[in-house]
């Protein structure tokens, strides 16, 4: 039989109690779906409304792209429960000072908010689809226009400040939400590797960063799949976005160990020998040089000698699966590295990942890949594609 | 040890089946002040009692002592915590433990083990009894002390603020308990607490740490852990009471807690430790 607790091997002096890994790599994927939701929101906000012109052919791809994750958001952290089925609890009997009682208010309010956007920006080619179909799926579409059938200009103008305001109203919402996730762990003051007043920030950035590559490579691929050619200037435009993100997301992590290294409050010396040892590969290697300071200087060049067509594609997707990657380094080292230096400040424990059971690296990645294939089925649903018929709101 | 062969597990069992009503009856009020019913009230009315009876919390301020220059090490204390408060038999997870500083002549560095250390499970034979390995018996040794360690029950704790559905909670005198029939296992308590006092129990699906033996000190006892010390180096006691055993130890020493610097302030008083303790 399996053994009901996995210990962690330890180099120093670690607290008994810390020789059980507490928070698992699903942990880690909780943060970065909530960051994938809240990048995607990002893209579509900038188009509904900034009216960046250039994003509109993944404006809906990435409202739709939001959904599917959020509706995934959930599921690492209901695995991870003791008592799954008291979860319930702390929205029920939320416990105020607690960061994360919160989590269930702001997650349901986000999925209303993303539903009715949606339902919004697809109104028209619900409509379309249920006036035409007579088969099942036409009964479907017929229940989802909800009674409502006026297209009229009227209508049309009626539908979209309702998108606008919903968009406005879910930028602090989405924002918000991954904010407060990095809130979760830079709020604990038993870990200094956790404990930053950065932290949320540095999540949101890396989540916007997150959730723009995403829309690269899901846009790329969708354009593959469907046998059209990729909008360069849409390419482009989200280019633009990660690289000015990207910056800002370096910059601040920077920041943020340049001042843990700075104070050198107790336990920095365990923190160096960590970061200079076990860390070295996923921290500044993976997640820095290669995720994030790789890209920035491939898009730069890039920008810099106005590439274009194939070589830009190309390039931007490369640049963008290195971000996706980067950013779930960020959030495993965050939440398994701020584990790996125990509280005691004198020792290092070592994290081993399973590959099967309820926490381990199959599951991680199922849950990870899991909202794709939900998103693969609702745009079969809701095509979200803008160059076919203007089947929703332009 | 057979615990059920005893009369002081016969009065638990008394004991755990009043508090099981009492949980009820407590159920039920919250339930109807969450219906506004009645009025929601946060302690006992005046002259009620809890979490029994017999005992009412309104009129103890529970205190813990450790006095590091008595601890010799034994961790008689460790196993009795755990077969009293069935903690898994287990050398990971813990609701009390002892540390032992070492220092080496010439050697800069303090040298620090627990019970959990795999040279000392080794010279226990067992992950379910425990002593201290005789590992420095060659070595030259400048000083060396022990120093038991269990939740502090602190006035404003990490562990109580973060919890999600406020199934761990302070109790009026002053300790810190943990509702396993609300808690939601997320492990968050777990992170929070700065000194690592708390664990997870996978079996039962809930967080789990030391309660300065609730069951027992409601009942006019002593924390199984205070009761099996050999040389006295666990102190509770009333801190109501000027002359209870705690009260005359924090008045009589220069005492200190854990990690100051938190903010929790801790509710255990330590005596004879070394900078290096946190």
């Amino acid at each position: 039989m399996e053994p009901v607790i996995h210990f962690a091997p330890y180099t120093g002096w670690v607290y008994p109690n810390e020789t059980v890994f507490e928070w698992s790599v699903l942990i880690a994927v909780y943060p970065y779906l909530t960051g994938l939701v809240a990048g995607a929101f990002t893209v579509s906000s900038l188009y509904q409304v900034f009216g960046f012109e250039r994003l509109k052919p993944v404006a809906h791809l990435a409202l739709l792209t939001s959904l599917c994750f959020m509706v995934f958001v959930p599921t690492p952290l209901l695995l991870h429960l003791g008592h799954p089925e008291r979860a319930f609890n702390s929205t029920l009997t939320p416990h105020w000072t607690s960061a994360m009682a919160m989590f269930g208010y702001f997650a349901s309010f986000y999925v209303a908010l993303l539903i009715v956007e949606a339902w919004f920006a697809y109104r028209p080619f619900i409509v379309e689809q249920a006036q035409q179909r007579t088969d099942l799926l036409g009964r479907f579409y017929r229940l989802l226009t909800l009674g409502s059938y006026d297209l009229s200009p009227h209508a049309m103008g009626y539908d979209k400040k309702w998108i606008f305001a919903l968009a406005v109203t879910g930028i602090p919402a989405a924002h918000g939400l991954h904010g407060y996730v990095g809130f979760m762990y830079g709020s604990l003051k038993s870990r200094e590797w956790w404990s930053s007043d950065l932290m949320p920030v540095i999540f949101l950035f890396s989540a916007i960063i997150s959730g723009v590559a995403l829309l690269v490579v899901l846009y790329v691929a969708s354009c593959k799949l469907r046998k059209i050619t990729v909008d360069a200037a849409c390419v482009k435009g989200l280019a633009y976005t990660i690289w000015a993100f990207i910056m800002v997301a370096i910059v601040l992590e920077a920041l943020a160990f340049a001042n843990l290294v700075y104070k050198g409050r107790e336990g920095i010396e365990v923190i160096m020998e960590y970061v200079t040892g076990p860390l070295l590969v996923p921290y500044f290697l993976l997640q820095f040089a290669i995720g994030m300071i790789a890209p920035l200087l491939w898009l730069s060049y890039m920008i810099w000698r106005g590439t274009t067509g194939r070589a830009l594609v190309t390039g931007v997707t490369l640049c963008a699966l290195l971000v996706l990657f980067s950013v779930f380094m960020m959030r495993w080292n965050v939440v398994i590295g701020g584990q790996e230096i125990s509280k005691t400040g004198k020792g290092l424990l070592a994290y081993h990942m399973p590959f099967f059971g309820k926490e381990g690296a199959l599951v991680a990645i199922i849950l990870t890949l899991a909202p794709l294939a939900m998103l693969f089925g609702l745009t079969r649903l809701f095509p979200p594609w803008a160059d076919g018929a203007a089947h929703a709101h332009a | 040890m057979k615990k059920d062969s005893t009369p002081a597990s016969a009065a638990r069992r008394a004991f755990l089946a009043k508090l099981g009503g009492a949980a009820t009856c407590a159920g039920a009020v919250a339930g109807a002040a969450t219906l506004g019913v009645i009025p929601a009230v946060s302690a006992p009315a005046a002259g009620g009692s809890f979490p029994t009876k017999d005992y009412d919390w309104t009129k103890h301020k529970w205190g813990f002592g450790v006095d590091a220059t008595k601890c010799i090490g034994c961790l008689r204390c460790v196993e009795a915590c755990k077969r009293e408060n069935d903690v898994p038999a287990n050398a990971h997870q813990f609701r009390t433990w002892v540390e032992r500083y070492v220092h080496l002549e010439g050697d800069a560095a303090v040298h620090i083990d627990s019970q959990q250390d795999p040279v000392n499970i080794e010279a226990s034979g067992s992950e379910k009894t425990y002593r201290f390995a005789n590992r420095y018996k060659d070595a030259k040794v400048d000083k060396a002390f022990f120093v038991p360690k269990l939740c502090n029950q602190c006035t404003h704790p990490a562990c109580v603020q973060v919890c999600p559905v406020g199934a761990t909670y302070k109790t009026e005198d002053g300790v810190v308990l943990i509702d396993h029939d609300y808690c939601i296992g997320c492990r968050y308590c777990v992170q929070a607490c700065p000194y690592g006092a708390r664990y997870f129990n996978e079996e039962k699906g809930v967080s789990d740490k030391c309660t300065w033996c609730y069951h027992r000190i409601t009942k006019g006892l002593e924390p199984a852990c205070v009761e099996v010390c050999p040389v006295g180096a666990r102190i509770f006691g009333d801190q109501n009471d000027k002359q209870s055993p705690v009260s005359l130890f924090i008045r009589n020493n220069r005492v200190q807690v854990l990690r100051p610097e938190s903010g929790n302030a801790p509710n255990v008083f330590y005596v004879g430790i070394d900078k290096e303790v946190n």
